[in-house]
């Protein structure tokens, strides 16, 4: 990197080093005049917090582990030591634990951005698979960082998420028998997860260090999604975006410290307050709020895939091929594809209503072969959780309107807020229990989620027209159409 | 534009503070009645201890609650947060008695408690507290107040909850009808009544008098630095504040000449 043309530096020191590895060449290039589209909004601040939040956690986490016994019979007491004795320890414990919580809203914020400004679009394909890695790894990082205070919420939820991968064939519970170091949740279980919770966000800086590279080849997107055209358009990142990021960054963690401050246990659970007991099954179990909209969608698929969801499925598929083919517009058949998607769903409520049971327990529709499941709902569920988040990664490839911007997609724009909203819905739904109406409302919901990636992305971009594009930032901008 | 952008910041942040200044946990508990809220000294951003009520409620801890419930995480040294001199709980630790030990000889040996001490719980163990207590264990109460949704509420109405008959209810043999807890049916007698614990300081004797100080006293047991942290969030929001409002000034000025 940074190799080649390189200008002295004044400075006898830094031009030392700078001609042996040429670092503050590559600062300078990368940073310094580093050319930015002069057009971004605030949404382009988050990935800067991002970056903030993910040290703030690695610095608050390196000193916790000082302190922390990951033993199932210590590991309890010695957060309550953490709090109680360490100095300043219950300002660190609070600090990274709502930290993860606000981790997860900047990347979620930044996650969105990309969407509504189609930065996931060619070029910078591999930019947001980097970033959906990114997210998976946070993921799991942290379900495991949960577990480590041992109360009853992390040691029931390692016990529910664990035992998910048990649904896969074959070879689910070998890999549950792995994850548990054991055959239950138990001292082994906890060991490892601390080990893998010190080591994941290392990884995370790795994958992060090539998203960033992988941003400064293709440079970043702007709220028009038009590229930059010459020097009129973008303004070097330092000192304009250097500054407009801190802004940014200090206005969030205001946010944040409010929640540190006075509300440190708000986004928590109480339960995990009390110690894990084996023996006491919490009155609900509920992963951390940032988990809840994949948690919702898990427990939506209340059924088992037998012949009729399955014909409905593969009817769904065909129907949809010829959009996912390079056959235009014109060779497409929509009038078959309307009958198709009918019979298709059609054939989904005969395969769901013959499992379905009313209030006396009887099955509401007695239909043959209406219980041989090709796929189990467990496995389902399942599928259709990590589904969820291949979906995301796939979006490049799902959504190939020329445009990228939905300031000039309408419909685009419209079916992504309603799919941002329906996400809270899943969330609400993720946090009470699973009986009633919000069964069928998170059902609902997981299928519209579905649905957006895989029916409307498509059709949206071969049918959707859009707006005109302007013809650079620089004349947008000046015409103050931002 | 510039006052566009003001404004999406100002309700999005409006948004999060509305939403957070309920101070509400995320998730509350099932199967009871929600208790009302009541107005605590603690509560808010300047909220602070009152050492007075604290104090009573240690007394009513120790006279009432302890005969059951054990308070492990505090030591009898932490006392000097609600105002007692070393003396005081010199003569408050040598009350309890703890087992000690291997001496010289080998042999476990009891002494009395020390101010580094933690606080004496009244079973050996989990298995002789369900013994005594018909299965039931008595929680450790030095989280209670963390480990419930909306816990000083809670926990207060709790303990002026109880009801008697059940509504008509099947309350089995040496159970009771509370119906704040989840399930209402609750091992707990009721453990406060009017006159039971005696105050030096002219506050009424009463079971809701108690039952308020033994929240406060019991607030602090859970979240000993509550104090502390307000305090900080205060200088760290206005230094926060003030360090936006610099970088904002900071921003506009070398983005003026931008078009």
């Amino acid at each position: 990197m940074a190799s080649g043309e390189r200008t002295a530096f004044e400075n006898p020191v830094v031009e030392w080093i700078d001609s042996r590895l040429p670092i503050f060449t590559m600062m300078q290039k990368e940073y310094g005049v580093f050319p930015t589209p002069k057009n971004f909004n605030y949404f382009w601040n988050f990935g800067a917090i991002a970056m903030v939040m993910l040290m703030i956690m690695l610095v608050t986490g390196i000193f916790l582990a000082m302190h922390y016994t990951a033993h199932t019979s210590m590991a309890f007491d010695s957060v309550e030591r953490i709090m109680r004795d360490v100095n300043s320890g219950w300002l660190i414990r609070y600090i990274h634990m709502n930290g993860a919580s606000f981790f997860f809203i900047a990347v979620y914020i930044h996650m969105f951005r990309g969407m509504y400004y189609g930065s996931f679009k060619k070029p910078r394909e591999l930019l947001w698979i980097l970033g959906v890695l990114i997210f998976v790894l946070m993921m799991a990082t942290a379900f495991m960082g949960y577990v480590l205070p041992w109360g009853q919420m992390s040691y029931w939820g390692a016990t529910v998420i664990t035992n998910l991968f048990s649904a896969i064939p074959f070879v689910g519970d070998s890999i549950v028998t792995l994850l548990w170091g054991g055959f239950s949740v138990d001292n082994p279980t906890l060991n490892r997860f601390f080990a893998l919770h010190y080591l994941m966000p290392f990884v995370i800086f790795a994958v992060v260090f090539l998203h960033v590279w992988a941003l400064h080849v293709t440079g970043s997107n702007n709220p028009l999604g038009i590229e930059p055209k010459g020097k009129q358009d973008t303004l070097p990142f330092h000192p304009y975006y250097t500054m407009k990021d801190t802004f940014g960054t200090i206005v969030f963690l205001f946010i944040y410290a409010f929640f540190v401050f006075y509300a440190p246990d708000y986004m928590g659970h109480p339960d995990n307050y009390i110690p894990a007991d084996p023996l006491v099954t919490p009155a609900f179990i509920v992963p951390e709020w940032y988990f809840l909209p994949f948690y919702a969608m898990l427990r939506s698929i209340t059924f088992g895939v037998n012949i009729y969801i399955g014909a409905g499925a593969v009817l769904a598929v065909l129907a949809m091929i010829p959009v996912y083919s390079k056959k235009t517009n014109k060779e497409l058949n929509i009038g078959a594809m309307v009958g198709m998607f009918a019979v298709a769903g059609a054939l989904f409520m005969l395969g769901y209503f013959a499992q379905l049971k009313n209030g006396a327990g009887e099955i509401m529709l007695n239909l043959p072969l209406a219980d041989f499941f090709f796929v189990s709902a467990k496995l389902g569920g399942v599928a259709v959780m990590f589904g969820s988040l291949l979906l995301v990664a796939l979006m490049p490839w799902l959504d190939t309107h020329g445009i990228r911007s939905a300031r000039f997609r309408p419909l685009y724009k419209t079916a992504l807020l309603v799919f941002v909203a329906l996400t809270f819905v899943l969330g609400i739904a993720g946090g009470k229990p699973a009986e009633g109406l919000w069964v069928y409302i998170g059902q609902l919901a997981t299928l519209y989620y579905l649905a957006f990636f895989l029916v409307i992305l498509p059709l949206l971009s071969r049918f959707e027209k859009g707006r005109d594009l302007p013809p650079s930032i620089h004349e947008a901008v000046l015409q103050g159409a931002k | 534009m510039t006052t566009i952008k003001i404004k999406v910041l100002a309700v999005f942040v409006s948004l999060v503070m509305s939403f957070s200044f309920g101070f509400s946990p995320a998730y509350a508990a099932g199967g009871g009645v929600k208790a009302p809220a009541q107005q605590w000294h603690f509560d808010g951003m300047t909220g602070q201890f009152d050492l007075a009520a604290m104090q009573r409620g240690l007394k009513v801890y120790r006279e009432v609650c302890a005969a059951c419930h054990g308070l492990k995480r505090v030591r009898y040294g932490n006392l000097e947060a609600l105002g007692y001199s070393e003396a005081q709980i010199k003569n408050i630790a040598v009350d309890y008695t703890v087992t000690d030990g291997p001496n010289d000889e080998g042999e476990m040996f009891d002494r009395p408690a020390r101010p580094s001490d933690s606080f004496v719980s009244p079973y050996p163990n989990d298995k002789a507290a369900k013994a005594v207590n018909d299965g039931a264990l008595p929680t450790d109460l030095s989280l209670i107040i963390k480990a419930r949704a909306y816990g000083p509420d809670y926990l207060y109405a709790l303990l002026m909850g109880y009801e008697e008959g059940g509504h008509g209810h099947d309350v089995p043999e040496g159970k009771h009808w509370n119906k704040y807890f989840p399930g209402y049916v609750i091992s707990m007698a009721p453990p406060l009544s009017d006159g039971i614990v005696g105050y030096e300081d002219g506050s009424p004797e009463t079971a809701e008098q108690y039952a308020h100080d033994v929240v406060n006293f019991l607030t602090w047991a859970a979240d000993p630095y509550l104090e502390e942290r307000k305090r900080m969030g205060i200088a760290v929001l206005i230094f926060l504040a003030a360090f936006a409002a610099v970088m904002y000034g900071v921003k506009k000025r070398i983005w003026a000449d931008v078009h």
